[in-house]
């Protein structure tokens, strides 16, 4: 024990960094209240072209989902299965490729068919804000666009900002990938379709405007979070003939941000074994086991103090006052007590010689 | 019929420390416990803690006895009272058979591997 104890210091160390990682976490935590928004802007961007284009139903919706091609029907099928999927991380991952993808689609495609006449002329409401803004000229804008409604001229290029000036606008054909490429675009520059109309924003388009800017400013919240649910499995090796030797405990505690004392003092309990940390800072349970098995415990573990049983969220932080331990979420702030880990009953197993209170 | 909200309750009222009149704050004092331990090679034990006082654990283990093909004993510990010890991992035909004879299975926790 005395050449353990030295060597088990640094992992002591450890672990206040794994504190610190752990209040890096509040990041990842914060980042999941917004998690499930995207997906409303995603749906949003899907179902915002027809609430922008104005009077569209959701039969035109769909034919025009249709002819935008395959992009168009990927993503939703992506935006169904992240809706359905109740993995939040997903859809997040999903969105910005989605968008990327857009974006991509929206240029570089040429001109489809063409689409019906009131999405040309929701179309134009659409360009005339975006291009007002930038030539600062309501009128002309708006003078033009009526001039390209009637030639049937939709312009679709609007979304490639300011660069584009509005003449070329009629050589283009009305492109649902533009339109979309346009909102996806919108979303990315920031230009908000109200800035030259009278009209109130709508607490869509705010909500939009949030989340770009949210993303576009830190765009880690978007990566970082997919990686929290997967804990890697337990690596097990057997040492000698009733020990066995638990490898990755360290890092799944600093997966799960628990203390390595209170995993290992539950599984102890659990398994109603005992065992102590080698040098390396692997645990060496006495008793065979196999990986199954530690799976299986680590997993009551995961479930009892690790997930919030509000919120289901592994963002929790496990705190201990007045000898309780308390654990807080950190994504919907709920404060619980957790039970204390206990041994119970512990028969007598093997020579009663060996026991000192035996 | 006592209307509740003209009740007068004082909230600054002196509870005195939330946490000391009751000693098993967050304990799991109403579960009944079923455990496995090793022994030597593929062998293990089996023990039952935790049961309600209104069960005879004898005539139980008796039962346990005859249905699980296994030996027993009763083992008295201090802090943990009276404890069912089976031979072999009995963890599950335990729980069903507490199950069957009315016991909530949501006062059943089975600890081990």
């Amino acid at each position: 024990m005395a050449s353990e104890e030295p060597l088990f210091d640094p992992s002591l160390k450890k672990r206040k960094k794994k504190t610190v990682a752990f209040s890096e976490d509040p990041l990842g935590a914060d980042a999941d209240p917004t998690t499930p928004a995207p997906a409303e802007i995603d749906n949003v961007a899907t179902n915002g072209d027809a609430v922008d284009m104005g009077p569209t139903t959701v039969h035109e919706q769909m034919k025009q989902n249709e002819a935008a091609g395959e992009d168009s029907e990927k993503k939703e099928e992506d935006d169904l299965k992240a809706m359905f999927g109740d993995l939040k991380k997903k859809k997040k991952k999903k969105e910005i490729p989605l968008d990327l993808g857009e974006d991509n689609s929206g240029t570089s495609t040429p001109v489809p068919a063409a689409a019906s006449e009131d999405l040309d002329f929701s179309d134009l409401k659409k360009k005339k804000k975006k291009s007002s803004k930038k030539a600062a000229l309501d009128l002309e804008a708006f003078e033009k666009e009526l001039q390209e409604a009637k030639a049937q001229d939709a312009a679709e290029d609007e979304g490639e900002e300011g660069a584009v000036p509005e003449a070329d606008e009629g050589e283009l054909g009305d492109d649902p990938f533009a339109r979309a490429g346009e909102t996806g675009v919108s979303l990315d520059s920031g230009s908000e379709p109200w800035l030259g109309s009278d009209r109130d924003y709508t607490y869509e388009e705010l909500l939009h405007r949030f989340y770009a800017q949210l993303h576009a400013s830190n765009p880690t919240l978007l990566t970082s979070a997919g990686k929290r649910y997967t804990i890697a499995p337990p690596q097990i090796m057997r040492e000698g003939n009733k020990k066995t030797i638990f490898a990755n405990v360290s890092d799944i505690c600093k997966r799960m941000h628990r203390q390595p004392e209170h995993v290992i003092q539950y599984m102890f309990a659990e398994m109603g074994t005992t065992g102590s940390v080698d040098g390396s800072g692997r645990l060496v349970i006495k008793g065979r086991f196999q990986q199954k098995q530690i799976e299986h415990v680590l997993r009551r573990y995961i479930v009892e103090y690790v997930t919030c049983k509000t919120c289901k969220s592994p963002d929790t932080i496990l705190t201990k006052e007045n000898r309780i331990f308390f654990m807080s979420c950190e994504s919907c702030g709920s404060r619980r007590s957790v039970n204390p880990i206990k041994t119970g009953f512990q028969a007598q197993v093997g020579r009663r010689s060996k026991n000192k209170t035996g | 019929m006592s209307v509740q909200n003209l009740n007068t309750f004082d909230p600054f009222a002196d509870e005195g420390d939330p946490l000391g009149s009751t000693q098993d704050v967050g304990s799991q004092q109403n579960y009944i416990h079923i455990r496995i331990q090793q022994r030597n090679g593929r062998k293990t034990l089996t023990t039952l803690q935790g049961l309600p006082k209104e069960y005879d654990l004898k005539k139980l283990l008796k039962a346990f006895k005859k249905e699980f093909a296994c030996n027993g004993t009763l083992v008295d510990d201090e802090e943990a009272g009276q404890v069912i010890q089976l031979q072999g991992d009995q963890r599950l035909k335990i729980s069903n058979f507490l199950v069957e004879e009315g016991i909530p299975k949501a006062s059943i926790k089975v600890h081990g591997f």
